[in-house]
């Protein structure tokens, strides 16, 4: 699982890579929240084009990054989200609380 | 006429053998020729099921994971078994959002994953014992000859 940054303004776009389970999910906490710190991230972009998988696991991540982004005022966001990842989020409820958009413009736009 | 197989694998409670077990039972279930929906769906409630067991069934101790796949026509069963400390109250693991590790910042969405995913799940436990979960998925496709 491999995480790249952008940091426009005061936004944080993550590009997530790989597999997220439950095995990588500790390091990528930890490594998410040291990064939304050193940035001063008010909104946080998930681009899930390169996400090969997820399961359960990831909901955990994303609701555990809303709790403290939103705490702060700020907003999440996931785009470019697989079909079959999709499925996990609706099911989930995750779009209640976090926004979809198809891509990165649309998603500057709105945050 | 029937067609079966099966194969068993057994490993250790390690969270790195979470991706080895969904890649066995995706690579297993290659020959019912899947979509790649189908292919997702397996893959995810397996992840689940092995997960459980390792955060939920050793709590992070050294054990041992069972998998056994069943294929008979079309139908694929999948049972994950461990002999962790079992599950309390079924019932309530099962509720979506339920988690008895908020702290690991878990989902609680294991099981309604696996519900949804799958056709059938049946969770037997026993606390102390052990817990084993069956999980079956119909698959669209006809069995190749």
């Amino acid at each position: 699982m491999l995480l790249n940054y952008q940091a426009m303004d005061n936004k944080l776009i993550v590009k997530l890579d790989g597999e997220l389970d439950h095995h990588v999910a500790e390091n990528i906490r930890i490594e998410l929240d040291e990064m939304i710190e050193k940035k001063r991230t008010k909104h946080l972009i998930f681009d899930l084009a390169n996400l090969q998988f997820m399961d359960s696991s990831g909901i955990g991540v994303i609701m555990g990054r809303y709790k403290n982004i939103s705490k702060m005022g700020g907003k999440v966001a996931i785009i470019e989200v697989p079909e079959k990842i999709d499925k996990i989020f609706t099911l989930s409820g995750l779009y209640r609380i976090v926004e979809k958009y198809p891509n990165i413009t649309e998603a500057l736009d709105r945050l | 006429m029937e067609y079966k197989n099966h194969m068993k694998l057994e490993f250790d409670s390690k969270s790195q053998n979470e991706a080895f077990a969904r890649v066995v039972v995706a690579s297993f279930a290659a020959q019912l020729d899947p979509t790649l929906e189908e292919i997702a769906d397996i893959k995810t409630a397996v992840s689940e099921a092995v997960t459980n067991s390792i955060i939920h069934g050793y709590e992070d101790r050294m054990g041992v994971v069972k998998l056994t796949c069943q294929i008979t026509n079309n139908v694929l069963e999948i049972v994950v078994e461990d002999e962790g400390k079992g599950i309390d109250d079924i019932n309530r693991a099962m509720e979506p959002l339920f988690t008895s590790k908020p702290e690991l910042e878990r989902s609680g969405m294991g099981f309604t994953v696996m519900e949804t995913f799958m056709d059938e799940i049946n969770v037997y436990s026993e606390p102390g014992k052990g817990t084993s979960i069956r999980m079956v998925k119909k698959f669209k496709s006809l069995v190749a000859e």
